[in-house]
């Protein structure tokens, strides 16, 4: 059973929301953002490229302008492998852990699994970001010397930074499936 | 409670038989490791899983029974469900699957050996089961990061207890199938035996070779013992060849002995080094190959006996220009025979090119330390004059300026001397400041080439190798794909191996080198330079000597 939700992000991007209901202790959310904007990437390259028609102007030196598309690809290349977030994954298997997943525009994916025995709860924080308040959803690690202790916190949809309401959504249905199973 | 198993991807189309493998203690989790066939004496089986208990320490049991009925089978489910009471265990499971149907059906049965706590209600929930499909041949090849030496005794992680399970069960996949034998059984040696003729021919004749190269590195260190003898020590410690050879033997040491690597960290060290001497001699002999081509070797004879001479310092000592040009037509026979050491490795040829840099550069730094000395005393003879001048002096015992009252011609021949240094000074600085730049060119140079040796000694080749093409062998972690499932089926997951990231690779799996790194920041730097006291700019990191 999926379920497609529209959200909006901290800074009023629509975001999607797809729960994926895979079992009574199994489910799996998926936070996808805004792609590529095809005006953003024209305005990006034709600045560049006008730059280094200027400098080749004065200078009248041709590798100024091959360079200047060199430097384009390779940048757009990494910021669609390094930066560019497609969507974040969260798959909650009850009994077993937590599996993190974020997937680039590029394809790339890198995954962390936390087991269950290794997590405290899951929590909906507040953090002070630049000027303004935003409630973000984290994992809290047990310490293994302290049994009420915290070892570290681990924050999730930290590229996409849905709002409150997504995040409640996301909030229960976890807290659902580890009262059950724990 | 959610019960778990961890099946292994070569058994979903085993033929009908008993589930061999563990109960994970303090999880609601099992590991299935192996399917015995039919037919079996059910004595046979019980005589074999203490056997192979005995050899691998792992604690085995019969778990279940597994059926996937192929035509002419049909009955046997009910001889299944009479097994439960053959092998005693407090809970039974009963895997089966249809042919063309992709979901497992599973039934849970309790042997009741205690009652059941009046807490629970009395009564069994019903289980809910998750299915978790895992590569046999992966997971047992696999080391998972971070590594814990010590045994584990009680695993509070479930997925180190799977790993460590199937990791030491090698003994229970000797017996296959395939094999003549009371018991045939199904795991991932049963998709096809994988073993290289080559790979076991080197084995047997790594042992021999071991003896023999352990006794003559035995031999060399015996000779290098010599290096140790007080003043010899003096001058092997600073030059770069001979701490990059004891280095080097040390590591023939402990890639050449006989006795076999107990830990992963001990294997992978060993096959880093290894790996990294076989590049290293390749290296050597490229160069070798390329620099005694088109007569390379005469030109650097050339350019350096140009270097060495009056090319920028009008100062030269005579003795050391006659000495040049006495020596001149030897040096090309000299680096002819020298660079024929680069056979020993790269590392060996550019540490020889720093030791030469840094004796024909000796000049250089003697006229730093005459100038540095020479200012250094400048400085700080203005310096106290300028205080006598202020009617102040320096206390030794309290390290401040106090005041003091100088007598009439104490204050006469003070003036006299600050005013001589001060106006001697703008030479002494130039003096210094040419011979500083000079010889903070030439550490920079041998600075580069130690950093060079450094990556070349440290850098793991082979972990960096495994993690390129068999990256299932270093793992960080899992993750967990859903495969489809059809309605009414338990949950079916497919586990992955998660594999090391290349920079905890390179982090967790550097060789411990005797790197030199800079020993002050910037600040300190500049202020040594500006006092004129002498600079030392690399520090070795020494290691433990006995």
């Amino acid at each position: 059973m999926a379920e497609k939700n529209e959200f909006t992000d901290i800074n009023g991007k629509a975001i999607l929301l797809d729960c994926q209901n895979y079992s009574s202790f199994c489910r799996e959310f998926t936070v996808s953002s805004p792609k590529v904007s095809l005006c953003k990437v024209i305005v990006c390259t034709c600045s560049v490229w006008l730059f280094a028609y200027a400098v080749f102007f004065v200078t009248e030196n041709t590798a100024v302008l091959s360079s200047a598309i060199i430097i384009t690809l390779v940048g757009m290349m990494m910021h669609i492998h390094l930066v560019k977030v497609e969507h974040e994954t969260l798959l909650i298997i009850g009994s077993l852990g937590v599996q993190l997943s974020t997937s680039y525009a590029s394809g790339r994916e890198s995954t962390t699994f936390i087991e269950m025995s290794r997590i405290k709860d899951i929590v909906i924080n507040e953090a002070v970001y630049m000027q303004s308040i935003i409630y973000y959803l984290c994992i809290l690690i047990k310490d293994s010397g302290d049994p009420n202790g915290i070892a570290s916190v681990v924050p999730l949809f930290q590229s996409s930074k849905p709002r409150l309401n997504c995040l409640v959504q996301v909030y229960k249905s976890c807290q659902a499936i580890i009262a059950q199973t724990r | 409670m959610v019960l778990k198993i961890f099946f292994p991807t070569c058994c979903n189309t085993a033929d009908s038989g008993l589930l061999i493998g563990r109960w994970i203690p303090g999880q609601d989790s099992a590991v299935v490791l192996a399917v015995i066939h039919y037919p079996f004496i059910p004595g046979q089986v019980k005589k074999y899983l203490s056997e192979t208990q005995n050899q691998s320490q792992v604690d085995l049991a019969v778990l279940g029974s597994w059926s996937l009925p192929k035509d002419g089978q049909e009955g046997m489910d009910s001889f299944l469900k009479d097994l439960s009471t053959i092998f005693p265990n407090s809970r039974w499971l009963q895997l089966s699957r249809e042919i063309g149907k992709r979901g497992f059906a599973c039934q849970v049965v309790h042997n009741r050996i205690t009652p059941p706590d009046p807490a629970q209600g009395g009564t069994d929930k019903k289980d809910q089961i998750i299915f978790i499909h895992y590569d046999q041949r992966k997971v047992m090849l696999s080391q998972l990061h971070p590594i814990h030496e010590e045994s584990p005794g009680e695993e509070s992680s479930e997925l180190r207890a799977v790993f460590h399970t199937v990791a030491q069960s090698g003994p229970l996949f000797l017996l296959d199938r395939y094999d003549e034998g009371p018991l045939k059984l199904t795991h991932w040696q049963s998709e096809g035996r994988e073993a290289s003729i080559v790979v076991e021919l080197s084995k047997q004749a790594s042992v021999p070779l071991c003896i023999v190269l352990t006794w003559l590195v035995s031999l060399w260190q015996c000779g290098i013992r010599i290096l140790n003898i007080w003043p010899v020590q003096f001058i092997s410690s600073k030059m770069s060849t001979c701490v990059q050879t004891a280095y080097r033997t040390n590591h023939f040491q402990t890639v050449f002995s006989t006795k076999k690597a107990t830990s992963h960290m001990e294997f992978m060290r060993k096959a880093n080094i290894f790996v990294s001497f076989l590049v290293d001699m390749s290296l050597g002999l490229l160069l070798v190959s390329w620099l005694y081509r088109e007569n390379h070797i005469s030109q650097l004879a050339n350019t350096l006996v140009k270097l060495s001479l009056y090319r920028f310092f009008l100062y030269h000592i005579h003795l050391w220009i006659s000495y040049i040009r006495l020596m001149s037509p030897f040096i090309e026979m000299i680096l002819w025979y020298v660079g024929l050491s680069a056979c020993l490795g790269l590392t060996f040829a550019l540490s020889v090119l720093s030791d030469i840099v840094a004796l024909l550069t000796f000049h250089i730094y003697c006229f730093y330390v005459y100038g540095a000395r020479l200012y250094c005393l400048k400085v700080y003879g203005l310096s106290s004059l300028w205080r006598l001048f202020c009617g102040k002096k320096w206390n030794v015992l309290r390290q401040r300026v106090d005041s003091c009252s100088y007598d009439l011609d104490q204050l006469f021949i003070g003036t006299l001397l600050f005013t001589i240094l001060l106006f001697l000074l703008p030479t002494t600085a130039l003096y210094y400041l040419v011979f500083t730049l000079l010889r903070l060119v030439v550490v920079m140079f041998q600075g580069v080439i130690h950093l060079a040796i450094d990556l070349i000694n440290s850098f793991p080749l082979f972990a960096m190798g495994l993690r390129l093409c068999r990256s299932y062998r270093l793992a960080e972690g899992v993750k967990f794909r859903v495969l489809c499932e059809e309605p009414g089926t338990p949950l079916h997951l497919m586990m992955e191996i998660n594999p090391l990231k290349c920079s905890s690779v390179l982090q967790r799996y550097r060789t411990p080198t005797y790197s030199c790194y800079p020993r002050d920041s910037w600040v300190d730097l500049c202020k040594k330079l500006f006092m004129g006291e002498l600079i030392y700019p690399w520090k070795h990191k020494t290691t433990k000597t006995d």
